[in-house]
């Protein structure tokens, strides 16, 4: 028996403008696992995640859960399941913190959202400290807490992570990987993180992939890419 | 002293109105970082709309009330159809010029609409005073100042209070992750057009109802103070909005009375305010973020 | 902001395809260029003897906002200051024009230098604050320029009648040369100042003083890091800018016949004008402004004939055609046409590609 995967990308093309980035990328994330998208500055692993929500224009086949998203509006996608942690984290640096997690239950009509703003706080005690704080005064690794806990806060079933280590200190960056990881085991969260930094992406990873030139170059399991020699020196750093 | 307190208070009655038009710039400004050169013949459109309404026998307060409404539609329809396609990328002034094309469109069609000749919108507010030993205080000026506070309210009430006020600061604040948590940031810029047209319209009718008439140019000076008011609040603060109004209306009160060498050129009290708290605070007095975007 | 001078849209291509990364200017769009400047230079020089005088003082007229959009251009376009006061500028330069000639005799060409140092003085004057003041509050400020010139000038400018209008006598600006009408000399001296302005404007853009601009525009921070001399640069682009409304100014007391501040809002119009003919024509280009001008004139002009009896409109459809024009040309008359041609070039480009490697 096939399950459907919950994230299919054949044949992807898509860029700014003139300058196409994406020349063809074939990526399948299957649901509760982890996949991690490798590759040098300018490989477009970030436009991939941006093709995926809309934020740029795409050919080709683009599926969540079987539906095409090629074509969509950002919100619209997004209101399908999908979070996005963007470059840089995103946040709305003008409003507080607590506003920041509320904005993330934008598209949810239930009652869990209180008690998910608690358990979030729970999860991240800084945040709670400084809920009344406004975002841009945090540090960048309080920020990226946030970033996190606004995207979970909406309930997805699939996470997208673009470079969540970038000016993140080593000690910070090891904690963040491990509450993802956590919440892959615990909860079958589907995560697609993009990378530079390797490592801590591949230890809680299941697939991996290796963009160059935007093209797929290598993909195989996170054990198998580990292997490999030239993904070791790459991008690994040995 | 008694001159001085009954300029004090035509001061606050004119910087109540500059500040409500000031407020509805401030608002589109934060949400879509434009500057609506048009904001006051929009004002001026809903103005006639009420005059018209009165002459059909509605009660002022429900004319105001119908044309702030109309306003609304409208504001938002301009948002969708004449800024949305302009707003993004290429040359930022094409906006500008944009809003500079409705300013003329508005004014034109005003005028071929409701003809040219001076009109009234009946008083609001009692026309009488308090008189409070030696000094009167016009039951008009405490109607405006009641008007702009409540104003104040219910904006605050919506922005701060409410889902769709988190949703439209959300726009204000960084369209592109608003769009990410699921945001129609199209929607909430159409909302925030249609608020400060409404607010332009409820300034544009209170103020021709204390005038003795209004007609197709009175906007066009309430604008060039209303930006004096927000640049010296700081374009991205409603607060700021607010007490820019009372201290440009304060302060050309005061000035055009108590300085001669100003007589004729009242325009310049705005003009060295703003360049003197510009100078000081690059950012208006209440202003955060460097606006660089015109 | 818009293109740069002479940047040629450059379709990226794949590393490995063989075609060059800066695709040269194709041989027919390079002749097209010649074989079109030579008819509008034709077309430019002969205009006057084909119209009638009062088309040719309209075309006069495009000229001098031609200069005042061109001022603009080097300050907005080209070192990303935004300024709606142009118009006060304008007014001071004719003013000086016009008082220097009735009140103390000069001629009319005379004036010219003295109102583009008046001006350019006033401008480094308004350039000092500016150099705090940023973008949008910049705008405004200039703005409130443009509101207090008229009622400066109706203060302190008592002219025939008391009001603030100033009007040399007709013949001072009769034509120097036999066989020329006087509308057709002051087309010919119009078109002579924007030739000469033009051109300095171009190679300005070209050297350093170009290159500093635009540095300024786009990355302050950087440009001071590479030595750019930031408040030099705004200072002097604001004087130059200034210079040319000044001298704009000057020409349209010779072309309208006096200078006449008893409108309040006209010299705030006047600086809508400029910037609209700016934006229309196309910023940071070189004929950007001309072509912005020329259509400004004409669609006022045209838009005051165009519907009987209901004259009111005549601005609704003026602002109209504002609103299509961006529409349809956001990058302004000569980006779009620039555009338009790089297509060209590049599909003839594409031609010659080699078929991709699988």
């Amino acid at each position: 028996m096939t399950e459907r995967p919950l994230l299919e990308l054949r044949a992807v093309e898509g860029g700014y403008g003139q300058v196409q980035v994406l020349r063809g990328v074939d990526v399948t994330v299957e649901e509760g696992k982890v996949v991690v998208i490798l590759g040098a500055n300018g490989a477009g692993k970030t436009t991939t995640l941006r093709a995926i929500c809309g934020m740029v224009k795409a050919h080709g086949e683009l599926r969540f859960d079987g539906q095409s998203l090629v074509g969509k509006p950002t919100q619209a996608i997004a209101r399908m399941g999908i979070a996005h942690v963007p470059q840089g984290r995103g946040t709305f640096a003008d409003l507080t913190v607590e506003d920041n997690l509320r904005l993330g239950a934008t598209a949810r009509r239930d009652n869990g959202i209180e008690a998910d703003l608690a358990r979030w706080y729970d999860a991240f005690p800084r945040l709670r400290d400084r809920r009344k704080q406004t975002a841009g005064s945090m540090s960048g690794g309080e920020q990226q807490m946030l970033a996190l806990a606004r995207a979970m806060m909406a309930r997805p079933r699939l996470l997208l992570l673009d470079e969540p280590s970038l000016g993140l200190a080593p000690l910070v960056t090891r904690e963040l990987f491990a509450r993802l990881g956590e919440l892959n085991t615990e909860e079958g969260l589907t995560v697609v993180v993009v990378e530079q930094n390797a490592n801590l992406a591949l230890d809680i990873g299941h697939w991996g992939y290796v963009l160059e030139t935007g093209r797929i170059a290598v993909q195989g399991s996170a054990a198998e890419l580990r292997e490999n020699e030239a993904v070791r020196q790459a991008y690994l750093g040995f | 002293m008694q001159l001085f307190i009954s300029q004090l208070l035509n001061g606050i009655g004119n910087g109540v109105v500059y500040a409500s038009v000031a407020l509805a710039l401030v608002l589109i400004y934060k949400s879509t970082g434009i500057l609506n050169f048009a904001q006051g013949e929009m004002a001026l459109f809903a103005t006639y709309l009420t005059w018209k309404f009165t002459e059909g026998d509605i009660p002022v307060v429900a004319a105001i009330a119908l044309s702030a409404g109309i306003a609304f539609v409208a504001g938002a329809l301009i948002e969708r159809i004449l800024i949305r396609p302009v707003e993004s990328a290429h040359n930022p002034l094409n906006v500008v010029i944009v809003t500079l094309g409705m300013f003329l469109a508005i004014n034109s069609l005003a005028l071929l609409a409701f003809g040219t000749d001076p009109q009234k919108v009946p008083n609001v507010f009692p026309t009488d005073s308090f008189h409070i030993g030696d000094t009167n205080i016009q039951k008009e000026t405490l109607g405006l100042i009641a008007v702009l506070i409540g104003e104040c309210l219910l904006l605050w009430l919506l922005l701060q209070k409410t889902k769709v006020g988190l949703r439209l600061r959300a726009v204000a604040s960084n369209p592109d992750s608003s769009r990410l948590v699921g945001i129609n940031t199209g929607v909430m810029l159409m909302l925030g057009w249609g608020l400060a047209a409404a607010l332009g319209a409820v300034a544009g009718s209170l103020v021709a109802s204390t005038d003795t008439a209004f007609d197709a140019s009175f906007m066009q000076i309430i604008l060039v103070y209303a930006f004096a008011a927000a640049a010296l609040g700081g374009f991205d603060s409603l607060v700021g909005a607010v007490v820019g109004g009372l201290v440009v209306g304060v302060a050309d009160a005061l000035a055009v009375e108590y300085v001669d060498a100003l007589d004729g050129i009242p325009v310049v009290l705005p003009l060295a305010l703003i360049l003197v708290v510009l100078l000081v605070r690059p950012n208006g007095l209440f202003g955060s973020r460097t606006v660089e975007r015109v | 902001m818009a293109t740069d001078v002479d940047a040629p849209d450059e379709p990226a291509t794949a590393p490995d395809s063989g075609v060059p990364l800066y695709a040269a200017l194709p041989r027919p769009v390079f002749w097209a260029r010649v074989v079109i400047g030579g008819v509008l230079a034709f077309a430019a020089l002969y205009a006057p003897w084909y119209f009638q005088p009062v088309d040719n003082k309209v075309l006069s007229q495009a000229l001098y906002l031609a200069v005042a959009a061109m001022g603009l251009n080097l300050l907005t376009g080209f070192t990303g200051q935004v300024s709606i006061g142009h118009g006060a500028f304008f007014g001071v330069g004719a003013f000086t024009t016009a008082i220097l000639m009735v009140d103390h005799g000069w001629t009319f060409e005379a004036t010219i230098p003295i109102a583009a140092l008046l001006t350019a003085t006033f401008g480094v004057l308004v350039g000092f604050p500016a150099l705090r003041v940023r973008g949008l509050y910049l705008a405004l400020v200039t703005l409130g320029l443009a509101v207090l010139f008229p009622q400066v000038a109706s203060k302190y400018v008592k002219g025939s009648g008391n009001i603030a209008l100033v009007q040399p006598r007709r013949r001072e600006f009769s034509s120097l040369l036999d066989g020329l009408e006087d509308d057709q000399w002051k087309y010919y001296v119009c078109l002579a100042v924007v030739v000469v302005l033009y051109l300095v404007a171009w190679n300005l853009t070209r050297a350093r003083p170009g290159r500093a601009m635009v540095a300024v525009r786009e990355q302050e921070l950087a440009a001071a890091t590479v030595g750019v001399n930031l408040a030099g640069t705004k200072l002097w682009a604001f004087g130059l800018s200034a210079a040319y409304a000044g001298i704009a100014g000057s020409l349209s007391v010779m072309v309208d016949g006096s200078a006449n501040a008893t409108n309040p809002a006209l010299y705030f119009r006047l600086s809508i004008e400029f910037l609209v003919a700016l934006v229309i024509g196309g910023t940071a280009t070189i004929l950007g402004p001309l072509v912005g001008a020329l259509i400004v004139v004409l669609l006022r002009r045209n838009t005051e004939d165009l519907i009987e009896g209901k004259e009111v409109l005549s601005p609704a459809i003026f602002g109209g055609a504002l609103i299509l024009l961006v529409y349809v040309l956001p990058d302004g008359v000569v980006g779009g046409i620039r555009r338009l041609f790089a297509r060209v070039g590049s599909r003839r480009a594409s031609v010659e590609v080699a078929p991709e490697p699988t």
